[in-house]
């Protein structure tokens, strides 16, 4: 099942809860990391990619996944940490696709940078691979109009602009994000909906990602 | 006690909705807490903000206590000092111990409800009750480098159990059950972190004897091994070389646990002779806990292993640098030279200290910086949201569930 919009009544906001999973799964090295990128599940591989934008809003600039900030600060690789953090996270529409591009980065580093295979870390250093556990709810917000929309928008919680964002977008694997979808088609204001498609969630926190909304949508009642 | 509705200043009104909205999912069910004792250690603490909340959000909650002896507490003593990785043996006939004590309370406690709750290795015996109801393991302590002989002797009930809940990714082990990462939380509306007038602070200073017309160096925590007193002394001897101040090394005793007053034996001893340190064995009072963390210049939280270290997210909350050991789940709440300073020796801690001493501008921002962090992270609001969905989690096996 997936979370619908009934048009005639407005745009539902719903959110997404999270809990983390453990695996017990750990690398030392990069070839260990490479290994369980290869097999954890998908589930696992999305709360790397994603779960900063949540946990670490205030703790900006911070590398876009956790592998790139394992592999920069705690293995000490900075050249590996960069390639990995310039990932561009929004041109992938599947998790199966965004796996692929991890592998393909770190396999092609270690065929051009073999002696990266001694770097270790001791046990507790290690990084440890967990997975999401996602709960999605509706909320009571509804909008009928943009006006609304706005209003609801300054109130409900990072999560659900979270949730109507990216998990909208890559982890249930819908082309755009909830928001776009609904100003194009109840709205019928496809160029709104672009303007607010094209912007680049995983450069920013939550907060600051909610304050560009706002903006291009009140730009738009004036 | 706070009601649910007095967070809304601190979190939000979305934050407080979302709970009643997870809360609405889990009408019907009967959810039962069980730990080793109702006063003193975190887990007592969290428990006890946590319950009423729950029951208020109207999820079905109630606490129990299981019921030991001195043999018993020494045993479990043991436990928690070898699943830190301590050496040492645990006998056969310890092991018996404890395993009667199980049995003990076995016979006495209802065990009925939908979901048992079953708080670190004491009462894990009791899983040997369950019937079609689901349990779950909450697992406090560090056990990233156990002692083989007491986790595979728990190993064989925790795997009886439905889920199993650490509190840091490092803590993590294979098991054969599900794991969850929950970690725990302070309730910024308690005794130990509101906001208190500076008369309090004032009047709890002057209790103690102590004058602030030097900074004042702080941990505040059980005398107990593995948050190595000893250490911060010889720590504080190197900073007190260079810079003028006072060590204030305040704690209490948990009623679990056997091995308090020799610590803090060992502790007098050592501040014997040594200027300007403050011993103080306080009776559990938040209230001074938080007058002297808010009196404090820098706050050190030295431990050799540790299970989470809530007093870390305590000092954050209070805006105060930190000095903590790069152990358990105290990377998670700070991060090196962004919100405190990490150390993994004296030498280290030493440093720490008379650089944030030394750089009050440096100390404030890592102060802020921790506040931030611990009200997006480390709140009772998002532990309750945790747990309610730890519980939710029970009944659904898929990875995206819809509720």
């Amino acid at each position: 099942m997936t979370p619908k919009t009934d048009e005639k009544k407005g745009f539902r906001f719903y959110t997404r809860l999270n809990l983390s999973g453990l695996t017990g799964l750990k690398a030392a090295t990069l070839e260990e990391l490479l290994q369980h990128i290869k097999e954890v599940p998908g589930s696992c591989i999305y709360h790397h990619t994603h779960r900063f934008l949540q946990q670490h809003q205030y703790l900006s600039p911070e590398p876009p996944n956790d592998f790139a900030y394992w592999v920069t600060h705690i293995l000490g690789d900075d050249r590996l940490g960069e390639d990995l953090a310039s990932i561009d996270t929004v041109q992938f529409t599947t998790i199966r696709e965004l796996r692929e591009k991890i592998v393909t980065v770190i396999e092609e580093y270690l065929k051009k940078y073999p002696s990266a295979k001694r770097r270790f870390v001791n046990e507790e250093q290690a990084f440890s691979f967990i997975k999401s556990m996602s709960f999605i709810l509706p909320t009571h917000y509804i909008a009928s109009n943009l006006r609304e929309f706005i209003e609801i928008l300054r109130k409900v919680t990072i999560d659900s602009i979270y949730f109507h964002i990216f998990e909208a977008r890559l982890r249930l694997e819908k082309k755009s994000n909830d928001f776009s979808n609904w100003i194009e088609s109840f709205l019928g204001d496809k160029e709104l909906a672009e303007k607010i498609a094209q912007l680049d969630p995983y450069t920013q926190t939550l907060e600051d990602l909610r304050q560009a909304l706002i903006r291009i949508l009140e730009r738009k009642l004036k | 006690m706070p009601k649910i509705d007095d967070y809304i200043p601190i979190v939000g009104q979305s934050v407080i909705d979302d709970l009643r909205l997870l809360a609405d999912h889990l009408k019907g069910k009967r959810i039962q807490h069980i730990n080793s004792t109702a006063v003193g250690g975190g887990v007592a603490e969290i428990l006890n903000r946590m319950v009423p909340l729950l029951k208020e959000l109207g999820v079905n909650t109630h606490w129990d206590v299981i019921k030991g002896g001195e043999k018993f507490y020494d045993v479990t003593k043991k436990f928690h000092n070898a699943l830190h990785g301590k050496e040492g043996d645990v006998s056969n006939e310890e092991l018996a111990t404890f395993l009667e004590n199980g049995e003990r309370n076995l016979k006495e406690m209802d065990l009925s409800a939908d979901i048992v709750f079953v708080h670190d290795p004491q009462p894990i015996t009791l899983v040997k009750k369950k019937k079609e109801n689901k349990w779950i393991w909450r697992c406090h302590v560090d056990v990233s480098r156990p002692n083989p002989k007491v986790w595979e002797f728990l190993g064989k009930f925790i795997a009886q159990y439905d889920a199993s809940v650490f509190s840091a990714p490092g803590f993590s082990p294979q098991l054969s059950i599900p794991q969850f990462l929950i970690a725990p939380s302070i309730d910024p509306l308690s005794d130990k972190n509101k906001e208190l007038p500076p008369e309090t602070i004032e009047a709890v200073l002057r209790k103690y004897n102590i004058v602030k017309d030097k900074p004042i160096v702080t941990q505040i925590s059980r005398f107990d091994y593995l948050k190595d007193p000893v250490g911060v002394i010889e720590a504080f001897k190197q900073v007190r070389k260079y810079i003028d101040c006072q060590l204030i090394l305040a704690g209490g005793t948990a009623s679990d646990d056997p091995e308090g007053q020799k610590v803090l034996d060992e502790v007098m001893e050592k501040a014997k002779g040594v200027p300007d340190v403050h011993v103080l064995l306080m009776p559990h009072n938040d209230i001074e806990v938080n007058a002297l963390q808010c009196a404090s210049d820098v706050i050190v939280q030295k431990s050799i292993k540790e299970g989470f270290g809530l007093t870390i997210s305590e000092a954050l909350w209070k805006s105060k640098p930190v000095v903590a050991g790069n152990v358990g789940g105290i990377p998670l709440q700070v991060t090196h030279k962004y919100s405190g300073l990490l150390c993994h020796s004296v030498d280290g801690c030493a440093f720490a200290i008379k650089q944030l001493l030394n750089s009050p501008a440096y100390a404030k921002k890592l102060g802020e910086n921790g506040r931030e962090h611990v009200r997006n992270n480390f709140l009772l609001t998002r532990h309750l949201k945790e747990y309610m969905l730890l519980f939710l989690s029970l009944y659904h096996k898929e990875d995206v569930v819809y509720l």
